[in-house]
């Protein structure tokens, strides 16, 4: 008996949601706005699927229709991606500590 | 070229870097190595996808075009974005990924050999459900966004928007989806993959519109959640480590930080998402209000009673990132610190219009991040303070959550300002909060009320310390 490659990914998916669970418990409320805009950025990793649907469109022709839809979530992912982490370096970044005296 | 194999290990390991980043954030010393190592994992990520595919003719001129483009125009954004405008930007970004996902999905219907998917016409019936639900869930993202972006800027009143049969449309339309989704797994027409997407903008739009512009908090880690399980449906479509870990991640995240505001305000989830919340709820308690007298202060008497007290405590709200007067506010506190007072800061959990938005604003105007506590850390403090300074907050103060049980706040923590010595609350006018409900605070004996914008009133005290 060999097991569908879905149950491997589902296992993943589920052991991840627990990962998340309890990592983002233990971010401190200060810095819920940076987590959300990291998260953001990192959801945008679904570019990888852009990039496939963009440059794997067989038979030569980039401007298929799906490999135009590819262009698009591209040019979307790219903005969140670089928007994403930036501002939440800005933010990082202004977090200070008291200074000693 | 590269083996799936070896491009799998690649996708674990941009998915582990992603978690560290979350990990990172546990504390402001580790955040900005944690962001370091989300970008190591994108970078990861996308290096590895460009070789796998090999393509490097025309079209990757064009992705890197793109990217290029795309990339200052988040870095543009990223850079002159004002800190009081983060939870616009937010909800504008989540709308972008929701609408990416749309995008990546519809590809994936209209050419689904390049993914490994079948043909046309001739999809795996799992892998239909998956970019169904994937691009389903991308659509309500990006329309719901576009709406809590709307209410944020302010272009769209803040007010809910419900209608009679509100929620059975919604319902209905819920269920019209997973029939679509249904017949589009018999049939693999694709009209129905069109519907899906349409009534799933659609759906969006509607699930949005009840509800007021302070249960924004929720509705942004909300989309938060669904632009992860939206990426997670895709990485499922697609086989995609990364894409299913991320998604897992961020889906987790927005519905920790959902649960974490609606229990600021002791509401259901459920009772935030389904709206109409602050709309009507005006005319019971006008009754009792009449004409109660106010002490009526100004900013002398205000600098006077915190230039004379030991310790102070900063309320802050959303009408200091109104007012943008968060670094009036620092001045204010320095004044008051070479004076030889206590300050520190108080931040109740659904403060401001995003979770952590105050801690923002507050790190923008440089206070030291060890000077701001949150709800528990600093409840039992008040009763120890001379001064409550309480900038553009309103209902999260309000007693009447611990005495009144009619009340619709009743049973919301709220930070115990009544307990110190003397409150001072700025403000512009004695109108209700959001929950539309009279705060007692501000007929209290001790209560001296300011009347004025969050900043210049402020700024008038700073002159006066």
């Amino acid at each position: 008996m060999e097991i569908d490659p879905f149950i491997f990914r589902f296992s993943i998916f589920i052991l991840s949601i627990f990962i998340g669970y309890y990592v983002v418990w233990s971010v401190t409320p200060s810095l819920h706005t940076p987590l959300m805009s990291v998260t953001n950025a990192i959801s945008s990793v679904i570019i990888v699927g852009a990039i496939i649907a963009a440059l794997a469109g067989e038979n030569g022709n980039i401007f298929d229709t799906a490999n135009i839809y590819g262009y698009l979530a591209i040019i979307l992912a790219a903005i969140n991606i670089f928007g994403g982490f930036l501002v939440t370096q800005r933010m990082l970044a202004m977090y200070k500590k008291k200074k000693k005296d | 070229m590269i083996s799936a194999n070896l491009l799998a290990v690649f996708y674990l390991i941009s998915g582990v870097l992603f978690i560290l980043a979350l990990r990172g954030l546990s504390s402001p010393e580790t955040s900005r190595q944690g962001n370091l190592f989300g970008i190591i994992g994108m970078a990861i990520a996308i290096g590895v996808t460009i070789i796998s595919v090999g393509n490097f003719s025309s079209g990757f001129l064009y992705l890197i075009i793109l990217m290029l483009v795309g990339g200052s125009i988040g870095a543009f954004i990223a850079f002159k974005i004002p800190m009081t405008a983060m939870p616009e930007l937010v909800a504008g970004f989540h709308s972008l990924v929701g609408l990416a996902a749309v995008f990546v999905a519809i590809s994936a219907f209209l050419n689904p050999q390049v993914f490994n998917l079948g043909s046309p016409g001739n999809i795996k019936i799992a892998s239909l459900i998956e970019m169904s639900l994937g691009a389903s869930i991308g659509a309500i993202t990006f329309t719901g966004s576009i709406i809590a972006f709307l209410k944020l800027r302010g272009i769209m009143s803040g007010s809910p928007i419900t209608f009679f049969g509100q929620h059975y449309l919604n319902l209905a339309l819920g269920l019209i989806l997973i029939g679509l989704i249904f017949y589009l797994c018999k049939t693999q027409f694709d009209t129905w993959f069109w519907t899906i997407i349409i009534i799933s903008f659609l759906l969006g739009i509607l699930l949005i519109i009840p509800i007021g512009g302070a249960d924004m908090p929720v509705v942004i880690s909300m989309l938060n959640s669904y632009s992860g399980w939206a990426a997670a449906g895709i990485g499922f479509t697609l086989e995609n480590t990364a894409l299913i870990i991320t998604g897992a991640l961020v889906g987790s995240s927005g519905a920790i930080l959902s649960y974490i505001m609606c229990k600021g305000m002791n509401r259901s989830f459920f009772n935030v998402i389904l709206g109409g919340w602050g709309a009507t709820d005006q005319s019971s308690s006008n009754n009792s209000k009449e004409q109660k007298p106010v002490k009526n202060g100004n900013a002398d008497d205000a600098a006077f009673l915190m230039k004379n007290a030991s310790s102070v405590i900063i309320v802050p709200g959303y009408g200091m990132a109104v007012a943008q007067a968060q670094h009036a506010l620092r001045e204010m506190v320095d004044a008051l610190k070479k004076n030889g007072v206590k300050v520190t800061y108080a931040i109740h959990p659904v403060a401001g219009r995003m979770p952590g938005h105050m801690n923002v604003l507050l790190a923008e105007a440089n206070v030291p991040y060890d000077e701001v506590f949150e709800l528990e850390e600093i409840n039992n403090d008040f009763a120890n303070c001379d001064v409550a300074y309480v900038i553009g907050a309103n209902d999260v103060t309000n007693p009447v959550a611990k005495t009144d049980p009619q009340s619709p706040i009743y049973g919301m923590p709220i930070l115990d300002v009544e307990k110190s010595k003397s409150v001072l609350f700025v403000k512009r006018s004695l109108s209700p909060g959001y929950a539309g409900i009279d705060n007692d605070l501000f007929y209290r004996e001790n209560t001296l009320m300011l009347f004025a914008d969050a900043k210049k009133m402020t700024e008038e005290i700073i002159k006066n310390l």
